[in-house]
């Protein structure tokens, strides 16, 4: 730690010099010298990202194109090529797998859109909470991290124990304490399942923001709330103007992920709804997974996932040409 | 370290209030839950299901011993440490060096490299499963290595499916990090590793505690992977726990219990890392 | 930018090769052989109270064999959320156990993959014979007209459970046999302020045992003869209908059951809040749920006219789990003795007591442990009045879209929407278009 304390101070002086056009090319010959070591540094990465990763994925693209049924996956190279078809049924919204297959989507893009608002502001407004220090602080933080050391089994198993329609709490407060309801709700069946479905999964995924909001906050040198506190910023205004935009780099690759695996998330619907969701919470990798391993045909299964892998591949893009024009410009 | 460093004035009252008002609600949020999970590991099988209330009539600790005999409990725990642990490892120490790469050298493919990297996190997890077994029982039929049923494979698997998240944060971190610092250790005569290990390392401190809480949380609730990929000898927590659900009997209380029994550990070592998760850079700019 | 475009030339070339080479998974001409003629690796399912009490009771038999036969036996108790998806890895990649147990249900489906040993004359010799095993355990083996892909190992059937003390309290003085009876007798149940009778409503595999028992009775099949789907006669809706009936217009099924899946209306009945209860050998449930067997009785579930009986008069599904050899296995003389060994009467007798299970075993019936009253109804009921699911290819899809339709009902019903012929018509279409097109 030594260093960083010792080195960690002409930093901070120096710091407008730092922000030159130099960014990702250090000068010195000793570095530019040695081509071939970020390769090297790459090559573990990129070794097992092959392996475990892209191939499975091409041998998934492959069986997309393959009629891949009980029929033949003892031997699937064998199984005969039925080119598009799958896309076909996939895609084919007059008839009922394709219209289950977009009513799904769009159950999914709502959910994700919802839960990765609440989680990330949850999650940065309680980083932002804990920022100071007050008595509690440390505990508050343990705490908050809590959700998130569960096993995911558990944590979902209590939450469908809570939202039972006759003994669960949530009706129990609801209905028989606060009296908000007419009579109990279903929660776990009809279209309240949705709802169910945000806050279970808000609540696991909210603490992994908080988390990472927390570690992007330490680097936020103490220099520029002086300076603004200095200029008279209150308490609102450093927190707009200094805390959330250093917060920049970290949020977009933050809500990147958290929308790809709530978008992709299987774990908390399938133990809550099982292998058959109720139709306002059919999230599409249960309905994937349902496809593919509950029907036994894992060439649909598969082309629906490159459908999707597609529509991601596009959001991301766009995404990711947004927000980093917008720090760009943001920089200057 | 543990005084303010913010601002030199005290806060507003409005903030304060906001602040009070939302952490406690924030708390409730979370403690509900587990409250009843707690109340829950409390009470005989017969209670458990019944209708709910705040307080527990009958309490008992039965469901904390019986745990232990239900399923292999202990053994599950080990595997879990050993598969979670390994792959965080592993995981941390691959993506720091794939992320001080993209972030200090500009080489041709750093775009590919990380937009793949990335675009492994739009696939359907499942879709993994089949492919991905097969070929881990190829390798193992060709060299020898047994990939599936091992930990081994698992810790693999679970390493490579933690990375593209760690690298992309990494980056982020380091990006962050002011160059001048390991520039001016590359003056003071260190190699590009040194300057890795004694400047960035250091000073990234809690972005890379963060990536290997994630790392090993990930690995540590997987269900699917380790459903398919161990068998009685290797199987983790995630897919042990349940076994206090049987085709007939739903052992609620245990369930319960045993979560809470082995998250323990784990809220005990957020616990110690979270002085980690505080410093870093600024700890040199407070002194 | 040239050497990148390389790069993922070669990249995609590379997976390309692996995946190609990952195909040589199954060998699928192979037979099995006889490599390794002293070790065997079984699953098990998970048939007690937990897995670590099965692996009690099976390892001092597998000793035992061992004993016997000088070949040892690697056991792994599967749990039954895990079972499927193992057997499937299995079957893609060649690479599994010897001997496995499988839900009888999957057995036609499985049987189409081809990687189960099929059971011919010769292989059914080598374990004694077919006539030893009772029929409607073999009715769910395979499809009809095949060798089986399975064999008999553990036979089950669904009771009607019911709670003395509460029958008496509403002056009922024997259990219902039809539907009209068990209807009336829950107004009277309803009357003194308990739930007449507990249901799974959003478990898939409850609604379609349910509703495939219904539908026999009012002569129906799901399946023409031919091995198609036809959910959408009048029958089946008839009979659909019937099952959702009883919580939406007869109301004796309450309608937060509707959401169960996890055995809570077990749970509820051992409790003694509902009345009546449609399971398959509950007993050893309740007794882990604090319930006296001296609370409850059981009787055969009610069937139209009465009498239960064959055709119309088809009571219970035909329950169980069947084990069978995986055709890659090394060790195939060794894995026909052990099948033989887990079939004989004495380990029939042994392990279904352990499990309270009923031997599908003719000769092993007849031990007096399997006389118990419980025992006697659900040992009449698969002699008698059972039969075995539809033995089809696509068994899984058909549990799988028709139980989805049956908990969508439940749903309605319990919502207070209308269950009507055209609504139960529309799922049931619905569910019939999502059927695998063959």
């Amino acid at each position: 730690m030594t260093t960083t304390v010792d080195a960690g101070r002409p930093t901070a002086q120096k710091s407008s010099r730092a922000a030159g056009p130099r960014r990702g090319r250090p000068g010195r010959s000793g570095r530019a010298g040695r081509a071939w070591l970020p390769y090297l540094l790459l090559l573990p990465a990129l070794i097992l990202e092959l392996l475990v990763h892209l191939v499975p994925m091409v041998i998934g693209a492959v069986m997309s194109l393959k009629e891949i049924t009980q029929f033949y996956i003892r031997n699937w190279t064998a199984a005969p090529w039925s080119g598009f078809d799958n896309y076909r049924v996939s895609v084919d919204v007059d008839a009922p797998v394709g219209e289950a297959l977009l009513h799904s989507f769009f159950v999914t893009v709502g959910f994700t859109l919802l839960s990765v608002a609440l989680c990330w502001l949850i999650g940065t407004a309680a980083a932002i909470c804990l920022q100071d220090s007050f008595r509690g602080r440390g505990l508050l933080r343990t705490l908050f991290l809590v959700p998130y050391a569960l096993p995911v089994y558990a944590a979902v198993i209590t939450w469908v124990f809570m939202f039972q329609h006759d003994n669960g709490l949530v009706n129990h407060v609801l209905h028989d304490q606060l009296h908000l309801t007419d009579k109990p709700s279903f929660w776990l069946i009809g279209d309240n399942s949705f709802w169910a479905l945000l806050t279970v999964s808000v609540w696991r995924g909210w603490p992994f923001a908080f988390l990472i909001v927390m570690a992007g906050l330490q680097n936020i040198p103490r220099e520029l709330y002086e300076a603004a506190a200095l200029d008279g910023a209150g308490m609102w205004q450093q927190i707009r103007r200094i805390t959330l935009p250093s917060l920049r780099p970290v949020n977009q690759v933050l809500v990147l992920v958290l929308f790809l695996w709530t978008f992709n998330d299987f774990n908390t619907p399938y133990v809550m709804f099982g292998k058959a969701a109720p139709r306002a919470a059919d999230l599409i990798s249960v309905h994937i997974y349902q496809a593919s391993f509950v029907s036994w045909d894992f060439g649909t299964g598969s082309a629906m996932s490159v459908l999707l892998l597609l529509f991601l591949l596009v959001v991301t893009g766009v995404y990711l040409a947004v927000t980093s024009r917008g720090r760009r410009t943001a920089d200057v | 370290m543990s005084d303010s460093y913010r601002s030199p004035m005290a806060p507003p009252r409005s903030f304060l209030w906001t602040r009070r008002i939302f952490l406690t609600l924030l708390t409730g949020f979370v403690l509900v839950p587990v409250y009843v999970m707690v109340s829950s590991s409390l009470k005989p099988l017969q209670d458990v299901s019944g209708k709910f209330r705040w307080l527990p009539s009958g309490l008992t600790i039965r469901p904390y011993i019986d745990i232990w005999s239900t399923v292999p409990l202990a053994r599950y725990f080990v595997n879990s440490l050993i598969v979670a642990g390994a792959a965080t490892a592993g995981s941390v120490v691959i993506a720091v060096f794939a992320s001080y790469a993209v972030s200090r050298y500009s080489f041709r493919g750093k775009r590919v490299f990380t937009v793949t990297v990335l675009s492994t996190q739009m696939f359907p997890g499942i879709l993994f499963l089949l492919p991905l077994f097969l070929l881990y029982v190829n390798i193992g039929n060709a060299t020898g290595i047994a990939l599936f049923g091992s930990r081994g494979g698992l810790i693999l698997t679970y390493l490579t499916f933690t990375l593209p998240f760690s690298i992309w944060m990494l980056i982020g971190y380091f990006d962050s990090v002011p160059r001048d610092l390991d520039e001016a250790a590359l003056v003071d005569g260190c190699g590009p590793l040194g300057a890795l290990f004694r400047v960035v390392v250091p000073a990234a401190i809690p972005g890379i505690v963060a990536v290997a809480v994630y790392a090993f949380m990930t690995a540590w609730g997987e269900v699917l992977f380790a459903s398919v990929m161990t068998n009685d000898t290797t199987r983790t927590l995630a897919v042990g726990l349940q076994g206090y659900s049987t085709l007939n009997d739903v052992y609620w209380n245990q369930i319960m219990a045993a979560s809470l029994v082995v998250s323990v550990p784990v809220v005990a070592g957020f616990l110690l890392l979270q002085r980690y998760l505080v410093a870093g850079l600024t700890a040199g700019a407070v002194k | 930018m040239r050497s990148i475009r390389a790069a993922a030339v070669g990249a995609v070339t590379l997976s390309l090769a692996l995946a190609v080479s990952a195909c040589g998974g199954g060998t699928p001409t192979g037979g099995g052989s006889n490599d390794s003629p002293k070790t065997l690796t079984y699953w098990a399912s998970n048939q007690g109270a937990s897995i670590e009490i099965d692996k009690k009771v099976l390892q001092p038999e597998l000793d035992k064999f061992e004993k016997q036969n000088g070949i040892k036996v690697k056991l792994e108790v599967v749990p039954w959320n895990d079972l499927l998806n193992r057997i499937l890895t299995a079957t893609t990649s060649g690479q599994g156990p010897d001997v496995l147990n499988i839900g009888n249900t999957w057995s036609a489906s499985l049987q189409a993959t081809g990687a189960l040993l099929p059971w011919d004359e010769k292989n059914f010799a080598a374990i004694g014979g077919r006539d030893r095993f009772v029929d409607s355990a073999l009715g769910s083996t395979g499809a009809p007209g095949k060798d089986p892909a399975a064999v008999p190992l553990y036979s089950m059937a669904y009771g009607l459970y019911y709670n003395k003390k509460i029958f008496a309290e509403a002056g009922i003085s024997k259990p219902p046999a039809t539907w009209a009876e068990l209807i009336a007798d829950g107004k009277k149940i309803q009357a003194k302020g308990k739930q007449a009778i507990g249901a799974e409503g959003a478990s898939l595999n409850e609604n379609v045992h349910h509703v495939f028992v219904f539908a026999k009775q009012h002569g129906a099949d799901f399946f023409t003869a031919d091995g198609k789907p036809d959910f959408t006669s009048d029958k089946v809706v008839a009979a659909v209908k019937q099952y959702v009936d009883l919580m939406a217009k007869d109301k004796v099924i309450p309608p937060g059951n509707a959401e169960y899946a996890q055995n809570q209306s077990v749970s509820d009945f051992a409790k003694g809040r509902t009345a009546m209860l449609l399971w398959q050998t509950a007993s050893a449930n309740l007794r882990s749920q604090g319930m006296n067997p001296d609370d409850y009785g059981i009787t055969p579930v009610p069937v139209q006219s009465g009498t239960p009986g064959s055709g119309t008069q088809i009571n219970s599904m035909v329950a169980g789990v069947n084990v069978a050899v995986f055709k890659n296995t090394h060790n195939l003389d060794g894995a026909t003795q052990f099948v033989k060994f887990l079939t004989s009467d004495e380990e029939q007798k042994i392990l279904n007591k352990a499990f309270s299970s009923i031997p599908p075993v003719k000769t092993a019936q007849a031990d007096p442990a399997f006389n118990t009253p419980e025992t006697a109804v659900l040992k009449n009921t698969l002699a008698t009045s059972a039969a075995a699911l539809p033995q089809v290819p696509s068994e899984s899809q058909f549990e799988t879209t028709v139980g989805t339709a049956v908990k969508e009902l439940f749903a309605d019903a319990a919502a207070g929407r209308a269950v009507t012929t055209e609504s139960v018509k529309a799922k049931l279409l619905k569910a019939q278009q999502q059927m695998p097109a063959k």
